[in-house]
């Protein structure tokens, strides 16, 4: 068995057996979400702590469900309403929650290398639930399960992230399992959010949004993230939605078969109209469905793992 | 060091005997399911379903049940793989004949019929294993055997069939071979 991690703290780390090791397992997971009894048993007796410092819906939701399917206890620890708030350190809430025998705690944190720095010092498994704009580990993981189970495959597909890649921990985490696993990325969107420097993780950079889509197998399109820009990236959003929007006006531009993906919450009418969020092309809702079974298997995965991560 | 428990034929006759007591013990009405335990059931189930088809004269359905997700030693196991649970249909009210290759400690077995439990409400469960070890560590017992065995703990059983190995026999090895 190629995993033997405690954590999962970025793709960057991860071998590309270590992903299809996270994907073959989520394969079996998304089957019992398909029973009439929809939990197993794998987690009983161990707590989840859901430890989300910034706000989050549906990446919190799908935890969550995960670990109750796995038949844990949840425990969720929200920044708003928390000792955080008191001026309590990130590390002593968690030393205090692993006095409370806490086994898995899943962080979502506005800070790049959060998760690392607990992994330094905490006995329970950490599980990185997006950290500012680093990385997003079980999004990219679920866009990659999502592309597996609708192509067949993932190597050699020309695969296009549209949009705000810069402040992007979504596109980070994706440009890792996606090239790993031996697929084309090119990535698109204004120049102020989508510098050339990206070359360097071996993707394509084009501004021109003809030639983004043109040849693309799939399409994932991110949002716009309004709170993690300092000042304005482009003049408005209505500019954005007419040159980078994917709109009926381009729908000849787009493969027939072309998947057509995105992380959500969507904005309707900025980057995507309603002909592509709800067309026979659109497989967003098949992510929600999937992003359930990969965070059931990576949950499953670190709890059987024994090596120790030296963290970063 | 290893010894031969079971060659080709005697493996052969073991499992015909099997398929002629489950035939005993289950009417033809019974709408008998046999179910492969990953992974090394799934081959014998395959096998068993095909002996009773002889006798049955008719298609014996059959399955394969993964039950990594339903152990109770898995914080001791490390990860394990995971493989696919496919069984044929409903099996409410249907006479389940369970199909593991060696039966030690029965916690396999225990969590074969936990992971059924998830699919439905069968009329009886039945284990049938090719080798019994002994060594039990939970109230479990076969139905129907193909051998019994008493090795040391630290020797294996390993069961080869044609499927995946060049031969059908069954191996007692010390494990450090």
């Amino acid at each position: 068995m190629p995993w033997n991690r405690r954590h999962l703290l970025d793709l960057q780390s991860l071998t590309a057996g270590e992903i299809s090791a996270v994907l073959d397992t989520a394969a079996h997971f998304k089957t019992v979400g398909e029973r009439s009894i929809k939990k197993v048993p794998a987690l009983r007796g161990k707590t989840v702590v859901n430890l989300f410092v910034e706000p989050s819906t549906r990446t919190r939701i799908s935890f969550e469900l995960a670990a109750l399917r796995l038949s844990a206890d949840v425990i969720q620890f929200s920044a708003d309403a928390s000792s955080l708030k008191k001026g309590e350190s990130l590390k002593d809430t968690v030393r205090n929650l692993e006095a409370l025998n806490a086994d898995f705690i899943i962080l979502r944190h506005s800070a790049s290398g959060a998760p690392h720095f607990l992994a330094r010092f905490a006995q329970a498994h950490i599980v990185n639930a997006g950290d500012g704009a680093h990385e997003h580990p079980t999004q990219g993981l679920l866009d990659v399960f999502t592309i597996r189970q609708e192509k067949g495959r993932v190597a050699g597909l020309n695969v296009t992230i549209l949009g705000d890649i810069l402040y992007s921990r979504v596109a980070r985490s994706n440009i890792w399992a996606l090239r790993k696993l031996g697929a084309h990325v090119t990535l698109c969107g204004p120049p102020t959010l989508v510098p050339r420097v990206f070359e360097k993780l071996g993707c394509r950079v084009t501004w021109d949004l003809e030639s983004a889509i043109r040849d693309a197998d799939v399409i994932n399109l991110l949002r716009i993230q309004h709170e993690r820009q300092r000042k304005t990236m482009f003049p408005s959003i209505g500019e954005y939605a007419g040159l980078f929007g994917l709109n009926h006006s381009r729908r000849h531009l787009v493969k027939p078969d072309a998947l057509i993906m995105h992380p959500g919450p969507i904005n309707r009418g900025v980057e995507i109209d309603n002909s592509f969020a709800d067309g026979s092309q659109s497989v967003i809702l098949d992510q929600v469905t999937n992003g359930l079974a990969v965070r059931m298997a990576v949950l499953f995965l670190i709890n059987g793992g024994r090596k120790e991560e030296i963290a970063a | 060091m290893s010894h031969l428990l079971l060659d080709a034929v005697s493996l052969g006759r073991a499992l015909a005997r099997m398929a002629h007591q489950i035939a005993e013990r289950n009417g033809d009405e019974d709408g008998v399911i046999i179910v492969g335990v990953q992974a090394g059931g799934i081959h014998l189930a395959r096998r068993l379903a095909l002996l009773l088809k002889e006798i049955w004269r008719r298609d014996v359905p059959h399955g394969t049940l993964d039950v990594s997700m339903h152990r109770d030693d898995l914080d001791a196991r490390g990860t394990l793989v995971m493989r696919s649970t496919n069984l044929p249909g409903d099996i409410t009210g249907r006479a389940i004949v369970l199909v593991d290759d060696v039966l030690y400690s029965g916690r396999t077995a225990r969590a074969a019929l936990d992971a059924l439990n998830d699919f439905g409400r069968p009329r009886r469960i039945q284990l049938a294993v090719l080798v019994d070890r002994g060594g039990r560590e939970l109230p479990i017992a076969a139905d129907f055997v193909g051998v019994k065995a008493s090795p040391r703990a630290n020797q294996r059983v390993d069961v080869c069939l044609t499927e995946h190995s060049q031969r059908d026999e069954v191996l007692v090895e010390d494990a450090m071979s």
